[in-house]
């Protein structure tokens, strides 16, 4: 899909969310929105999943742990084909499947059930865990909220993913600086968000804007490459942008990737 | 009680128990909070080192990990004491693991206020009640080695979240019998007897065999019940024995309210109304002191369960 048909795309999400929320009569669509070309790059340019085959073991999954933004996980879904479009409006009713926070045991595509601000980080870490366990290839996406980050149960996540070196996991902050009691930076701030998670041996992208589908791409596509790959103490280091190694850490390299030639 | 009885702590059962299945079930994950060492899981860690995952001090993330690897057709178990599990880790249980019924077995060690000399801050007496409310969890309390390595393998065996609180203290093997047979949500009538019963769990199940041991010698033939399931409880052999024995009498090492004695009664006041007295903790937080001694000051003891049902009957 190119970027004039991404762009089509992420506004047909965008109306999908109005006309969820108008339908619903409450819900969230200012962080719907704000993420809208984030969802639709994801489900329509980025990962690897199959709405005919939402269960299967091999797709890339998505977690959505700003949960309240349902609306917009509900609408790049059911553009993508997971459930009809038709049934945007139903969100939130008596009897919809359509909850008002993500639910994986009703909603077709939606990989686990959040809401509970905080919490899918953790979740995502665990299907990432579960992919290098099973030696497979998928990826796992995760979204979150800046003022998400508040929560403290994120940073033990960000710290199990550094520390395990989930190289398959993407953290994505949706950085609209809103929260409920006013802007993030004043209601109790988590900047600077991207030396946080660099501390925690992230390779950390700065989007400039995040409506920007070129931008997204560009981030995307560097996120799948890691920095100092495959040598263990150059992995994720900013460090060696620019560094020879001495002959210490010479062999150290060398045997870090004779190991990777014994196990191909 | 012979002297020879062999006795273990439950929450060495638990950690051997998963080290025997972990080469039946190679789906079976185990996850730590740097308690590898007190929970036992460490029998696990040593056989199977690339299926244990130790998560550090850090149980509300654990829990989530869990969450995300069931989705993906792990079968995890979660290891902490029984207050983080349970108490710290609600919310977490609740909406990451509880809504979505996903498949995570919760190994609490530590249960009750047989943690002993740690004291209140680490006995988790209300974690029965707290996990009694999640809907679809089951919750399961062993009596001892036998019945822990039977409730594994049964958790194991079931789709859907469960709960299983052990203990530090020692209990007496009681159920190396060829008749034994465990099977989740059905009670365990472990004596029979006519004038009363007594409805025990877990760690209690061997004392009120022994308080039962006392009444006889007085004459008052009790009839003794393991509910080792909490949730789904065996309605039936509790109604039965309401009817049979009239009187009804509940022990556990954990809050009454909201545990096994709540259980109980929500049962008996609903569909066989009965005289019903729950022993257990009351409305107060543990201390510190040896597990033997807390029993013994809280009448949770074999000579405490005598006494407190003389005054009863």
């Amino acid at each position: 899909m190119d970027k004039k048909e991404l762009q089509k795309t992420a506004n047909t999400v965008r109306k999908g969310i109005i006309t969820a929320v108008h339908g619903a009569k409450a819900g969230h669509p200012g962080g719907s929105l704000s993420a809208a070309d984030i969802f639709t790059y994801l489900y329509f340019a980025e990962m690897n999943v199959d709405p005919k085959n939402p269960k299967d073991p091999d797709r890339d999954r998505f977690v959505l742990s700003k949960g309240h933004t349902a609306p917009g996980l509900y609408s790049v879904l059911a553009n993508k084909g997971y459930f009809p479009v038709e049934d945007l409006p139903t969100l939130r009713h008596l009897g919809s499947y359509l909850q008002g926070h993500p639910d994986m045991k009703h909603i077709p595509g939606v990989d686990m059930s959040s809401g509970s601000l905080g919490q899918g980080l953790s979740a995502a870490c665990g299907m990432a865990l579960a992919g290098k366990l099973d030696k497979k290839s998928y990826r796992v996406y995760c979204l979150c909220g800046d003022g998400e980050l508040q929560e403290g149960q994120i940073w033990e996540a960000a710290m199990f993913a550094g520390a395990k070196n989930l190289d398959n996991l993407c953290v994505i902050v949706d950085n609209n600086n809103l929260q409920i009691d006013g802007p993030v930076s004043e209601v109790c701030s988590p900047y600077p968000i991207d030396k946080k998670f660099e501390a925690f041996n992230f390779h950390v992208i700065n989007v400039a804007d995040g409506n920007d589908m070129d931008q997204l791409k560009a981030a995307f596509d560097e996120a799948k490459t890691v920095k100092g790959k495959g040598v263990s103490f150059m992995e994720n280091q900013v460090g060696w942008h620019g560094k020879a190694p001495n002959d210490e850490e010479y062999a150290t390299a060398m045997a870090d990737l004779d190991k990777i030639e014994e196990a191909l | 009680m012979s002297e020879e009885v062999k006795k273990i702590a439950t929450r060495e059962s638990y950690g051997n128990a998963l080290a025997m299945y972990g080469e039946e079930y190679p789906d079976l994950v185990v996850l730590d909070a740097d308690l590898a060492n007190a929970t036992k899981t460490n029998i696990f860690q040593k056989k199977f080192p690339e299926r244990h995952i130790d998560c550090g001090i850090a149980e509300a993330d654990m829990t989530g990990i869990a969450a995300g690897l069931a989705t993906c057709g792990k079968i995890p178990f979660i290891s902490s004491f029984a207050m983080f599990a349970s108490g710290r880790n609600f919310e977490v249980v609740r909406n990451s693991i509880g809504y979505p019924h996903l498949n995570v077995k919760i190994g609490a060690t530590h249960a009750g206020i047989t943690v002993g000399e740690d004291g209140a801050s680490h006995q988790a007496l209300e974690d029965i009640a707290l996990m009694r409310t999640i809907p679809g969890m089951t919750v399961v309390c062993p009596s001892d080695d036998v019945e822990t390595k039977a409730a594994v393998k049964a958790a194991l065996d079931l789709e859907g979240p469960f709960y299983m609180r052990t203990s530090r203290a020692a209990s007496p093997v009681i159920n190396d019998k060829p008749d034994y047979k465990f099977e989740l949500g059905k009670g365990i009538t472990l004596r029979e007897g006519r004038d009363i019963t007594i409805i025990a769990t877990g760690v209690e199940v061997s004392y009120a065999l022994e308080a039962a041991e006392k009444l006889a010698a007085d004459g008052t033939d009790a009839r003794v019940i393991n509910i080792h399931t909490i949730k789904p409880i065996d309605e039936d052999i509790i109604i039965k024995a309401a009817k049979e024995t009239k009187k009804i009498f509940t022990v556990e090492e954990a809050f009454v309210t909201g545990g096994l004695g709540s259980a109980v009664t929500e049962v008996l006041s609903e569909k066989n109304p009965a005289e019903v007295h729950r022993l257990g903790m009351q409305d107060v937080f543990g201390e510190s002191g040896s597990w033997s001694e807390l029993l013994k000051k809280y009448q949770l003891d074999g000579e405490g369960i005598y006494a407190q049902i003389k005054k009863f009957i």
